[in-house]
């Protein structure tokens, strides 16, 4: 226990030794912060009238958009999400790339101990994430609805409920990205994998899925599906309302493990335990 | 610092694919001594050292530090410092902040960082971006990565490659060093000349296969003795060596008979009337003993 404890503090170490973390830490709050500043601005004059709605075009929907402190709030995973993945993946390929496997390994020759310390600092890392990004979606959005004057929630249980579920789902994401690095140990697939997955390949499969009943339902346990249902609000679920029921937060939350899970245990299989060379 | 402990490869063998890169090898390393490693490149060193680290799975055999593989030592760091011959850091950390990293995962005291940095001379550099780092840099922060649990035992991967000539004098000595505070010092070299000043004992392979082994004097043999031989009527001398039987190739200062007794050329010349002008006997040296041993050397 004491030898994985030290696992875990080498690995924090490791983190904490390069620049990577606050320089996505940084890019991670501005994104987030413009994105639920100016769109709580923009829903917020809408719902209070200061922007008249025949200045928004709707598409003919409605304007009623739920809570929208939760919407505004839930862009911390729903669109931040992608920050934690980034930095589990770029942790784990980063060792094969600089071969600092070798000095990892004989410091600890247990390498399963070494990959779940790996594992545990990332998702208390990607938590950490969680309260950047929070920070600027509470903080900045919450801040720009109650300039508006509406009620940012700030004291309901419902809001900090939500916080927490964001922070498990962003360490959950954090996992994600070390089990796709040791999948995928060559760092420049690993990171186009990310970006194309999370921007591009995903969103359109969710809204492909949503077309039919079946796939409607075998779309909620795509990885961000999941995810906004563990969080339990998201922009995405709005896009499309007629979307089946989505899965619970818990059931949400274990699906996400799974992928973790299932990406680490394999890729300890066809990388971490392979000759160093 | 712990105990010197002996170094055993019993029946190592690994194949990559169809290829085997280390056959049946097997030798020990004692305490207390310098143990050379040698074998021109490709030889299977660098295959056969990281199994006996761990890090790569022999097909069969075994490699132990007295008697305990590496993955059951109960303090690796503590008992085998290992400076392998790739380039093992991340750029953008410091040496400090590098060697911090593995000084908690084998939790030793932080204070150890600063001592190996400066024992291996980059005290001034601690808080610089190994990234920048020139090669020999990198080298001495590989040695500070062994150094760090003081162990009884060192591994060492050409760690001679890149350095400097103030830089090679210097790990001589600390090999040397090392050596005589009864730690086991393996360290490989694809060259001989670079390590024959500080190793005791030598084991030499060659395309997987052990090939020699046993004190570098073992390897100071005269098998082939050579003497350089020269006139200015050299046409006469070669005719002469001709007559008397004595082979012999055209060198660069002279020629080269396959004797290895002067007087009896110089003995030669003088009833011939022939003036000398070169008449030396050329040893064998250690490197020519050596490049024997692994194939002439034809991949070097």
């Amino acid at each position: 226990m004491t030898m994985f404890l030290r696992c875990v503090s080498a690995e924090f170490a490791k983190i904490f030794t390069t620049r990577l973390w606050w320089i996505l830490a940084i890019v991670l709050f501005c994104y987030i912060g413009l994105l639920a500043g100016g769109l709580a601005a923009l829903f917020a004059g809408i719902q209070t009238g200061v922007i008249s709605p025949d200045a928004v075009n709707t598409g003919g929907g409605s304007t009623d958009l739920g809570s929208l402190p939760a919407l505004i709030y839930s862009f911390a995973s729903s669109v931040g999400y992608v920050f934690p993945v980034l930095l589990g993946a770029l942790a784990t390929t980063g060792e094969f790339r600089h071969q600092t496997l070798t000095p990892t390994f004989l410091a600890t020759p247990r390498r399963g101990l070494v990959l779940g310390a790996k594992t545990v600092t990332l998702i208390l890392v990607g938590a950490g994430f969680g309260v950047v990004a929070l920070a600027a979606s509470v903080g900045l959005g919450g801040g720009v609805l109650s300039a508006f004057g509406v009620d940012a929630l700030l004291i309901d249980s419902e809001t900090w409920l939500l916080v927490a579920r964001t922070l498990l789902a962003m360490g959950l994401w954090a996992a994600i990205g070390v089990g796709l690095g040791v999948l995928v140990p060559n760092q420049v697939a690993s990171i186009v994998i990310v970006l194309a997955f999370t921007q591009f390949v995903e969103p359109l499969l969710r809204l492909a899925a949503s077309f039919l009943e079946v796939t409607a339902t075998i779309g909620n346990f795509l990885p961000g599906a999941a995810s906004d249902a563990l969080v339990g609000s998201s922009f995405l679920n709005l896009a499309n309302p007629s979307a089946s029921m989505p899965l619970d937060w818990w059931q949400g939350g274990l699906v996400l493990l799974g992928y973790a899970l299932v990406a680490t245990v394999i890729g300890y299989a066809v990388s971490w335990k392979k000759d160093v060379t | 610092m712990s105990a010197g402990a002996v170094i055993e490869f019993h029946n190592i063998s690994k194949h990559f694919g169809g290829v085997t890169a280390v056959n049946e090898l097997s030798f020990t390393v004692e305490p207390g001594r310098v143990t050379g490693f040698l074998g021109p490149n490709g030889a299977g060193k660098t295959t056969s050292l990281r199994i006996l680290l761990g890090l790569v799975a022999a097909s069969s055999g075994t490699a132990t530090f007295g008697g305990v593989r590496y993955r059951d030592l109960p303090h690796p760091l503590e008992t085998v410092g290992a400076a392998l011959e790739a380039a093992s850091f991340h750029p953008g950390r410091t040496a400090r902040g590098h060697l911090g990293v593995y000084a908690i995962a084998a939790g030793l005291p932080r204070t150890r960082v600063m001592e190996v940095l400066t024992q291996v001379g980059l005290a001034a550099h601690a808080a610089q971006r190994v990234g920048g780092y020139s090669l020999g840099m990198r080298q001495r922060l590989g040695l500070a990565y062994a150094l760090l649990g003081d162990p009884g035992v060192l591994v060492l991967d050409e760690p001679i490659n890149g350095l400097d000539p103030e830089g090679i004098r210097w790990i001589r000595g600390f090999l040397r060093d090392m050596a005589a505070e009864g730690r086991t010092v393996l360290v490989s070299s694809h060259l001989l000349s670079e390590v024959a000043q500080s190793v005791d004992d030598v084991v030499i392979i060659a395309r997987g296969e052990l090939v020699h082994l046993g004190p570098l004097s073992s390897l100071d043999t005269d098998a082939a003795p050579q003497t350089i031989v020269d006139s200015p009527d050299r046409e006469n001398l070669a005719a002469t060596l001709t007559a008397a039987g004595i082979s012999f190739s055209i060198g660069r200062t002279g020629l080269l008979a396959a004797t290895g007794d002067p007087a009896r050329l110089g003995h030669l010349a003088f009833e011939a009337g022939i003036e000398l002008s070169v008449l030396h006997r050329q040893k064998a040296g250690l490197e020519d003993s050596f490049l024997a041993l692994v194939g002439g050397g034809h991949s070097l």
